[in-house]
């Protein structure tokens, strides 16, 4: 348990991100009808910052693996 | 076509294959390996979250209001970020106290109270029917309407059909049978059901995989990719508003907001999440990969949701068939059988993993904790004194699983026909959040009591029914529709929709603004004005504290118990196998044996028996249980509270004792060895003095000897006198010899000696030291040859020094020459970026064991039958310590009878002096 | 008939001087330059009394002294010790192994010749 300090925290700050990723008011710049690639603009962001915010959560889970 | 019994025979087929699975993992587990204990299978079993909701329910959402269905999976990505600070907690206190489920977790908090633990179940079991009869409605909606193909038919309204021939209903007996023969097959909840994990992992793979496939057909076998269905979708003035959805949706963000955050507290709080993250954990490391694993999984099975949402809006324009079966609608429309069959299974699969999963959790909270413990009160039923109680239990169990079934399915019939499934989706994780405030606030607030828990929940859930249950049912005409519209008595700031006039918003986020005040608000304010009892306060310590301590923490128990007692309660609900187990276990643990007559029933005993008895019937009933054949005395609260205080005060003593022990073993290590090298070099110094004493006291003895006899014999012979004085100072010189070679070597052993370094050339040195002993090799008559390459390289050394080796290795060759044709050789050469000096004679040789002494000091060796070798036994490890000063190597190689060679080696470019050795650590 | 005296050392110089002092006291002297030679000579020569230096060759003085000590036929042979080294322990150690006296080096030529007078006078 004492090797994986600093995780916790660090989680805790993607949690922070992600809140503020998936929320009012950064939600309504995307909430727009403009398109990527054929993709309504807010759908792209939704999935983008989703995987962003699961890509940096398995990096600190498992860089935390071996400190 | 797809004929009925096609249908119903692949279904059957998915579930016998499911049990084979089950099946193969539990007697894998009886064997001792385990194939759920793995951070893969145990991230799959996470996506039960994933039910016929997420696999038809999200497709009809999107197709409604386009995003609207994503907070559901972005809660729990969130929420799993925390999982870190908060599961591995709730994990930990679950392990620690073989909790059985989430009221077992909530009553074992606040005291073991049977009251919490009771209520928990109740608000869960009304909760979650709505959940069940949602997979009910799925499950036989998906059947009815592939029944059909090729033609696409909504099934008819739910009334028309008469019950038995209500497909649902035999969904739902279906899978009451395959959940008991699926959970009830151990008794000890506590332990895993690892058959049960093994095929929820697998159900999971398969609707994925389903839900893919469709998803990967519509985008990209119907429409030409993601970019095609949306701009055909951008195209239709019914749709445009669909792109940019979220002001569209009732409540706008607040809805957003809300939603995300019933979803955080759904993961967590639904029973069959519990059940699969906390109760089946075999490993709290397994969370680590969870943690990105299952919101990849949810990623995974939320792409294809708005292509498929789009998709069917296009195909089906004209409204006529349910968003919710878009999934199945489309495969069929397009003609695809084995496709369409393919979604019906994965739909199924979706069902019937959460159906199994969340009867299971159900049906032991009903038991454990609300049966039990009222049946455990009864006295007319003298329950206590039953010899064996296992059957009783799986009974009740298999009863609960068959009841909740058949309530899900009384709700489906009552109310399941006036929403989308979503929404029937959305007020069950309205009913679990509500222990949010219990259990989050259990586990950090030691302050929390059992009442204040008791009145948040209540008030929660009785907010929850009014708000959401109620108008459910009067929608759908079981209730008064004018309470809706008027309020009871026609009191309009008591609307259920619009509380106390709080209007614009979606009914969910309404509901849970309203639940969620009245919930927190009475469990913190009661908690505060209320004081615990002795037993609250314990369990509060001992979960809040949960890392803290020491497994078993602090004993709170005074009072008197017999061990045939204690022992018959375990039987009664374990069986005696069990029972026996669990004893031997016990006894074993303590260095006793079992059975053992001097085995005491004490505190430790109890506590281990209760923990033990938990686990098979949750803590409630356990104390409740164990209560009966103890006799305890009240312990007072301060007395609790002295007690904790100071178990924890000893815990901290006890680390810093061990510490300052181990320190104290440490420093005791170090002075010991400490203490044998000063031993040693003392009793090292002492040999040295004293054969230095031995020594100089062997010539002093012949001078005084031969002085006293020419002093007292005046009329000596001449001749004599003159040989006398001879042996005289003869003796006197070797006293003097030996007494500076001691200080020589003392010096340089101590590094005081000087040392005038050098640029020399040894070929100059040998041929110094090969004039000053040519005296000697004469006498001797030893012939002496010289081999030197012609072109050496300087070397950086003292001369002098390097003079006293020569010396002395030349005197000592020619020393031990006895032959007539005696013969020494110097040769000197470069070799591997060392200087090599040679010293070979054919004197008689020196055997393997004096090759090592000779160089130590004092010791010489000679044919001590006929001479003592003349020296003083120090020539040699002066000249060591001299060569090895400067980084060289002075060794002997000999073979007895053939003569020996002394070599040294001086290194061309001397990476630094040698380390000259204090005197004593050298005298070996 | 002299009495006869077996002096052990391996230090010629010292042999020397010993022989010198125990001749001029009229004593038939022989000399042996390691314990081994010192035990032959002592079956051999028979001496009255044994000069024994510890620091021998091949066998100490120790080891001498214990073996004339278990054989009874030289039960009445005076064994005199000599040694270099002056510690309590090693003299401790010559007694209790059945040494009549104990003289360290270098030794009062007089102290050591009427030590040997004694020693054989008591004897006859």
């Amino acid at each position: 348990m004492e090797r994986h300090e600093g995780k916790g925290p660090r989680l805790v700050a993607l949690f922070m991100l992600g809140t503020l990723l998936f929320n009012y008011p950064i939600l309504a710049l995307f909430n727009q009808p403009s398109q990527v690639f054929g993709i309504p603009l807010l759908y792209a962001y939704i999935f983008a910052a989703w995987a962003l915010l699961i890509a940096l959560m398995a990096l600190v889970v498992e860089r935390g693996r071996t400190p | 076509m797809l004929q009925e019994w096609v249908i119903v025979l692949t279904s059957f087929a998915y579930l016998g294959l499911l049990f084979a699975i089950a099946y193969y993992a539990d007697q894998r587990a009886d064997r001792g390996r385990s194939i759920i204990a793995s951070p893969y299978i145990y991230s799959l079993s996470l996506a039960v979250y994933a039910t016929a909701w997420t696999f038809y329910g999200s497709v009809g959402r999107a197709a409604i209001d386009g995003v609207g269905f994503l907070p559901i999976y972005l809660g729990p990505t969130l929420m799993i970020a925390l999982w870190w600070v908060v599961m591995r907690k709730i994990l930990r206190i679950s392990k620690q106290n073989r909790i059985t489920s989430l009221a077992d977790f909530v009553a074992s908090r606040y005291g073991k109270s049977a009251l919490l633990g009771g209520t928990v179940t109740i608000i869960a079991v009304i909760g979650i029917v709505p959940y069940i009869s949602l997979q009910l409605k799925a499950v036989s909606n998906s059947f009815i309407i592939l029944l059909h193909y090729p033609e696409i038919v909504m099934p008819a309204s739910v009334g028309a059909v008469p019950i038995l021939r209500d497909t649902a209903l035999w969904v739902a007996l279906s899978l009451a049978l395959f959940t008991i023969l699926f959970g009830t097959r151990h008794l000890y909840s506590a332990e895993h059901h690892e058959g049960m994990v093994a095929a929820i992992a697998f159900e999971s793979l398969v609707k994925l995989l389903a839900f893919l496939a469709v998803g990967v057909f519509v985008t990209f076998g119907v429409y030409n990719g993601f970019g095609d269905v949306f701009s055909r979708a951008a195209g239709q003035p019914k749709l445009e508003p669909l792109l940019t959805p979220i002001e569209g949706v009732a409540g706008g963000y607040a809805s957003w907001v809300w939603l995300t955050v019933l979803s955080m507290l759904a993961i967590m709080f639904l029973p069959r999440q519990f059940q699969v993250t906390v109760i089946e954990n075999t490993d709290e490391r397994h969370l680590d990969k969870a943690i990105w694993l299952f919101p990849v999984y949810m990623v995974a099975i939320n792409i294809f949701v708005l292509p498929l949402a789009f998709g069917g809006r296009l195909l089906f324009p004209a409204g006529g068939v349910d968003a919710d079966t878009f999934v199945l609608a489309i495969p069929m429309l397009e003609r695809q059988e084995l496709l369409a069959l393919l979604v019906f299974i994965g739909g199924l699969s979706a069902a019937t993993g959460m159906v199994i999963v969340e009867t299971i959790a159900l049906s032991t909270m009903v038991c454990n904790d609300l049966v039990m413990p009222a049946l455990l009160r009864m006295r007319r039923l003298a329950l206590a004194q039953r010899r064996d109680l296992t059957g009783l239990l799986l009974g009740i169990r298999r009863t609960a699983i068959v009841l909740i079934l058949l309530l899900g399915y009384l709700y489906f019939r009552l109310a399941g026909e006036a929403y989308a499934l979503v929404s029937i989706g959305l007020i069950s994780f309205a009913a679990v959040a509500q222990f949010a405030p219990a259990v989050l606030g259990g586990i950090f607030w030691k302050g929390a009591t059992r009442r204040g828990a008791f009145c948040g929940l209540v008030t929660g859930f009785a907010v929850w029914f009014y708000t959401l249950l109620l108008p459910a049912l009067a929608r759908s005409d079981w209730a008064p529709r004018s309470l809706l519209e008027h309020g009871p008595f026609g009191i309009a700031l008591l609307k259920p929709l619009e509380l106390f006039g709080l209007a614009g918003l979606d009914q969910i986020t309404h509901a849970m603004i309203w639940s969620m005040i009245g919930n927190v608000g009475a469990y913190v304010l009661v908690s505060l004005l209320d004081t615990p009892r002795a037993e609250e306060h314990r369990q509060a310590s001992l979960f809040v504290d949960v890392f803290r301590r020491v497994a078993g923490g602090a004993r709170l128990w005074r009072g008197t118990a017999s061990v045939p007692d204690l022992y018959n309660v375990l039987a009664r609900f374990l069986g005696a196998e069990a029972a026996e187990a669990a004893f031997a276990g016990y006894a074993r643990a303590r260095g006793r044996n079992w059975p053992d007559p001097q085995l005491e029933a004490d505190a430790e005993l109890v506590d281990a028996v209760e923990t033990q008895l938990a686990g098979a019937i949750g803590a409630a009933s356990a104390r409740i249980m164990v209560a009966s054949v103890v006799k305890e005395e009240a312990l007072t609260l301060q007395e609790v509270r002295t007690i904790l205080d100071e178990a924890s005060q000893v815990i901290v003593y006890s680390h810093r004792l061990e510490q300052k022990s181990r320190e104290l073993e440490e420093a005791t290590a170090e002075l010991k060895a400490a203490n044998e090298r000063l031993k040693e070099l003392d009793r090292m110094k002492d040999d040295f003095i004293s054969t230095v004493t031995h020594e100089l006291r062997t010539p002093l003895t012949s001078i005084r000897a031969f002085a006293e006899i020419l002093l007292d014999d005046p009329d000596m012979s001449i001749s004599d006198r003159k040989r006398f004085l001879g042996i005289i100072a003869r003796e006197t010189e070797r006293l003097t010899r030996m007494i500076n070679q001691v200080l020589d070597l003392a010096k340089i052993e101590s590094g005081q000696a000087e040392w005038n370094v050098s640029e020399v050339d040894v070929g100059e040195v040998i041929g110094d030291a090969i004039a000053t002993t040519s005296q000697l090799f004469k006498e001797k008559r030893v012939a002496l040859r010289t081999e030197s390459a012609p072109e050496m390289p300087p070397v950086r050394v003292d001369r002098d020094r390097l003079l006293q080796v020569l010396l002395n290795l030349l005197s000592n060759a020619v020393k031990f020459c006895d032959r007539p044709d005696s013969k020494v050789a110097v040769a000197a050469r470069v070799e591997d970026g060392h200087l090599r000096v040679d010293v070979t004679d054919n004197g008689p040789g020196i055997s393997p064991q004096d090759r090592l002494t000779i160089f130590e000091k004092f010791r010489q060796v000679g044919d001590t039958l006929t001479e003592k070798p003349q020296g003083t036994g120090l020539g040699l490890p002066i000249s060591r310590h001299i060569i090895e000063h400067f980084g060289g190597r002075l060794w002997v190689e000999s073979e007895p009878g053939r003569g020996s060679t002394f070599s040294f080696t001086l290194p061309l470019r001397p990476g630094g002096t040698g380390h000259p050795s204090p005197v004593l650590a050298a005298a070996k | 008939m002299a009495q006869k005296i077996l002096i052990a050392d391996d230090e010629p110089n010292i042999v020397l001087s010993l022989e010198f002092l125990m001749k001029r006291e009229g004593y038939e002297v022989r000399v042996a330059e390691n314990g081994d030679d010192a035990l032959a000579q002592v079956a051999e020569f028979t001496p009255d009394l044994v000069l024994l230096d510890i620091m021998l060759p091949r066998r100490n003085g120790f080891e001498v002294c214990q073996q004339i000590r278990s054989s009874p036929q030289w039960r009445d042979m005076k064994v005199v010790m000599l040694t270099a080294k002056g510690r309590d322990t090693e003299m401790q150690k010559g007694l209790a192994l059945g040494a009549d006296a104990y003289i360290t080096k270098p030794f009062a030529t007089k102290e050591l010749v009427a030590r040997v007078k004694e020693l054989l006078d008591g004897k006859r």
